[in-house]
């Protein structure tokens, strides 16, 4: 069977057909696989969702419990049968519950990533390499202008901006899912022992990290008191409401922006950014060129960002592969 | 290298000015020379190597990094240092990294050749926002929201030195500045203005206020026209000319045609104007030469500057500052008749000798070009900075019309969650049509009712600007003051505005009742026909 015959994508996302299912799939079907939480991966309304039970606890805080007509919650590593396709959900190390999705069938493996990295976090276990025919991988930061700095160096750089402005507040724009609580993860490894401040957006999802076994430490709703009392805190928040009137109630806050993006000044600088911090959940140039040598898959299927990157890398280096010009992907989102 | 690529990046990622002066004094301060020499003669645009042309980066680049790689990289990063910065393929452990002052004092004695492989080498031992820094630094084109101005008043405010003495020996410096160095930690003395055609610090008016006219005998002051053009000073000195602005900037390089006919020796005070066909260009047309760093001879034509002087600090090689205005003005006179320049000529002294005859003056149809009155006392010294007392400036009140708002934007630094930027628009026929944009007038709970109605009525996004429901049934009417008009090709509306600011918010009034365009274009036909007297 060519791999093409297993996976190939649709208006409605990667379909599989030995096993009629979608992976990730934008629109309403009747049988989705998530990888991950992510609002662009996980949609809600499909008639059956299978996915990692973080995944699904994600989905159902996010959507409601009744985010799919049905739910089915697979274990990382334990193989199950679709139809005439066999499929494993592999830890991706993207955010807690992300999942790379293995499929077997006609004696071909194919295995979609998801989003991915290869570095260390303290709130989700690590990437699983699998041998493979065909890696389908993101390349959200598929330039090689996009190298992510050590993010305890970052996390430094955080805590000497407040010990050296202790009357301002500093209110970091963090993604709700996964983000935010690596951050405050990292923090804790660091020795920040203060509690850090919710925006509304971040609570649910700290919860719920905390509940699947991730401690986050002390935390508390950035609510409104004394302006005076958020001098000196860690305020985390949704990017967008840095520029809000919510970011009003804080002390001449410092505009902090933990993403992968933030590697280029031009664009923090253009973003109103003052302290950019470069952590990033997805995987930079030299982890998706390293996963995809260490791999050595006979293909590789580039699903959303700078494809055009890869897939230049990739000639150079002797590797068939082909961008899969799938839609619906925010890839700004890090 | 550490050290400045830190102060780079604070440079450019705080909106705050207090913190870019805190940020570059802290540097002064902690940073040894000549590192901090080399830093300051960047930040001052006083370092050009001729070495190290964007070119170079590319070839550089090209070495290391397949061409279509990077071009894709180039594309998304938008600049060319920034992109070679990131994109550098490091070698861990290559090189010992090199300080500022190294990579200063080397390139300054390198030849064309030996630059590539200096820098090459550097760019192999950095990481990569110091190479970003580095790259800066070599190309010149710093860009990081501080020049010269800014520098200089870190300097004054690390050491408690006066702003004035620093600019005044500024000209003679040069880069490592050792020498200013030592003197502002109190080490050595002052170095020496010891430049030809150095800059003299000016003096400057204080605003006449209401309250101030009862405490001040007329006969005591001059009166002159106060010009809406730049303030600059006028040197010459054996040979050499320049032009400098009030905070001592030399901008002889955009005016080539000030500066040739400089025909005297001597230093004079005076406001920097241009001419548009027969008549006095607008403030928007001097605009033009002042963007020009090196200006083409079809622009020098179109609006060729001249000096109108009103005060001389040097007439030959004596000082005139300790002499009282009366006497600095015969001698001004006298030397303006002597240069027979076509491109100096002086500002005339007003005959009027009490307060109802100023106002007059003040409140009369002004010749175009004039702002308000200048009222100086006969027996003033010429003294740096805004002594009490001596000079006033009586500015003419400013226009008004009530307009109605019709966008907003968001501001930046402590600004950037209210809507602060706003453009407005007067009637013409049934629909409004922008005229002007104004962002400060109001107080803060003035700013927060105007987010406030911004956010309440809302209509349409375009990126970031929102268009505010504005109709004759319904609008914000904003009293908007400005300073004077002037004919644009780049508005909509045909006009442009000197300086606007919202005066009044006008919750009282409806929108139907602001002003129409027709208003404005009797203005400008007005100062037309004065023009043409």
């Amino acid at each position: 069977m060519r791999p093409e015959e297993i996976l190939h994508p649709r208006p409605e996302g990667l379909y599989c057909a030995p096993g009629d299912f979608y992976i990730d799939p934008v629109r309403p079907v009747d049988r989705a696989l998530i990888t991950h939480g992510h609002s662009d991966h996980a949609r809600a309304g499909h008639g059956l969702v299978m996915a990692t039970a973080e995944t699904l606890a994600i989905m159902a805080a996010r959507y409601g419990a009744d985010f799919a007509g049905a739910r089915e919650c697979a274990a990382y590593g334990e193989a199950r049968s679709i139809g005439d396709a066999q499929v494993r959900f592999v830890p991706a190390g993207h955010v807690l519950g992300s999942a790379q999705i293995v499929v077997e069938a006609g004696g071909k493996r194919i295995v979609v990533s998801g989003d991915y990295k290869r570095r260390r976090d303290p709130t989700c276990p690590a990437f699983e390499p699998i041998a493979c025919d065909v890696f389908v991988t993101e390349a959200t930061f598929a330039l090689p202008v996009f190298r992510h700095p050590d993010d305890r160096a970052e996390i430094a750089k955080l805590l000497r901006s407040i010990a050296q402005q202790p009357e301002r507040a500093h209110l970091v724009g963090a993604y709700a899912l996964g983000k935010a609580q690596r951050i405050i993860a990292l923090l804790r490894e660091a020795g920040y022992g203060e509690t850090i401040y919710l925006h509304g957006a971040m609570e649910g999802l700290c919860a719920l990290y905390e509940r699947c076994g991730v401690p986050l430490g002390p935390l508390a709703a950035a609510t409104t008191t004394e302006k005076r009392d958020f001098a000196g805190a860690i305020v985390i928040c949704p990017p967008a409401a840095m520029a809000d009137r919510w970011s009003r109630r804080f002390p001449d806050p410092v505009a902090c922006f933990a993403s992968g993006w933030m590697r280029v000044k031009q664009r923090a600088k253009r973003s109103g950014v003052e302290l950019p911090l470069v952590i990033s959940d997805h995987a930079d140039w030299d982890e998706l060129t390293g996963t995809i040598k260490e791999i050595a898959p006979g293909e590789v299927w580039i699903t959303h960002g700078r494809d055009d990157a890869l897939a230049r890398w990739a000639a150079l280096n002797g590797l068939a592969a082909r961008p899969l010009r799938l839609v619906g992907f925010d890839d700004e989102d890090d | 290298m550490r050290a400045f690529t830190d102060l780079l990046d604070r440079l450019i990622l705080t909106r705050s000015r207090n913190a870019k002066l805190d940020a570059l004094a802290r540097y002064f301060a902690e940073t040894p020379d000549p590192d901090r020499g080399a830093a300051l003669a960047a930040i001052a645009g006083a370092l050009t190597f001729n070495t190290a042309k964007p070119a170079l980066l590319r070839k550089l680049a090209a070495d290391r990094v397949d061409a279509e790689l990077f071009a894709l990289s180039y594309d998304y990063v938008g600049d060319l240092a920034e992109t070679v910065a990131l994109i550098w393929p490091e070698r861990p452990g290559a090189n010992r990294a090199p300080t500022l002052g190294e990579v200063y004092e080397t390139l300054t004695y390198a030849g064309k050749l030996d630059a590539p492989r200096l820098i090459e080498r550097w760019l192999d031992a950095l990481d990569a926002s110091e190479r970003w820094a580095l790259l800066k630094l070599v190309t010149g084109g710093l860009r990081i929201g501080a020049g010269a101005r800014l520098a200089k008043q870190a300097l004054a405010q690390w050491s408690n030195r006066p702003l004035t003495e620093i600019e005044e020996i500024w000209h003679g410096l040069a880069p490592p500045y050792r020498d200013l160095f030592a003197w502002l930690e109190g080490r050595a003395d002052k170095p020496a203005a010891r430049a030809l055609a150095p800059f003299r610090p000016v003096m400057l008016a204080h605003a006449l206020e209401e309250e101030d006219r009862p405490r001040l005998d007329a006969r005591d002051f001059a009166a002159e026209w106060k010009w809406d053009g730049v303030r600059v000073q006028a040197v010459s000195d054996s040979g050499v000319r320049r032009l400098y602005t009030r905070n001592g900037e030399d901008v002889s390089a955009a005016f080539p045609d000030v500066i040739d006919h400089l025909s005297f020796e001597g230093a004079l005070d005076g406001e920097l104007l241009v001419r548009d066909g027969d008549a006095l260009g607008s403030f928007n047309d001097l605009q033009q030469r002042l963007n020009r760093k090196r200006p083409d001879a079809k622009i020098i034509a179109r609006f060729p500057a001249f000096v109108r002087a009103y005060d001389i600090l040097a007439d030959g090689g004596d000082d005139m500052r300790a002499l009282p205005f009366a006497a600095r003005r015969r001698r001004l006179e006298a030397l303006i008749v002597d240069a027979r320049s076509p491109r100096l000529d002086l500002s005339p002294l007003l005959s009027a000798a009490d307060w109802e005859a100023f106002a007059a003056l003040r409140a009369s149809p002004a010749p175009p070009g004039v702002e308000g009155l200048m009222l100086k006392r006969w027996d003033s010294r010429y003294e740096i900075g805004r002594p009490r007392g001596l000079w006033w400036k009586w500015k003419r009140d400013p226009y008004r019309i009530d307009a109605v708002l019709m966008y907003a934007q968001r501001g930046h630094g402590k600004r950037s969650s209210l809507y602060s930027d706003f453009t407005f628009g007067v009637w013409r026929g049934d629909e409004l049509t922008p005229v002007g944009k104004a962002y400060f007038g109001f107080t803060d709970n003035e700013l927060a009712q105007l987010d406030k109605f911004v956010r309440d009525n809302e209509t349409e996004r375009f990126g970031p600007v929102r268009a505010v429901r504005a109709g004759a049934d319904f609008g914000l009417v904003l009293e908007i003051a400005f300073e004077g008009l002037a004919r644009s090709t780049r508005h909509k509306s045909g006009v442009a505005m000197r300086f606007p600011r919202i005066a009044r918010i006008r919750w009282d009034k409806p929108a139907a009742e602001a002003d129409r365009l027709e208003t404005l274009e009797a203005l400008l036909r007005a100062a037309k026909s004065r023009a043409g007297d």
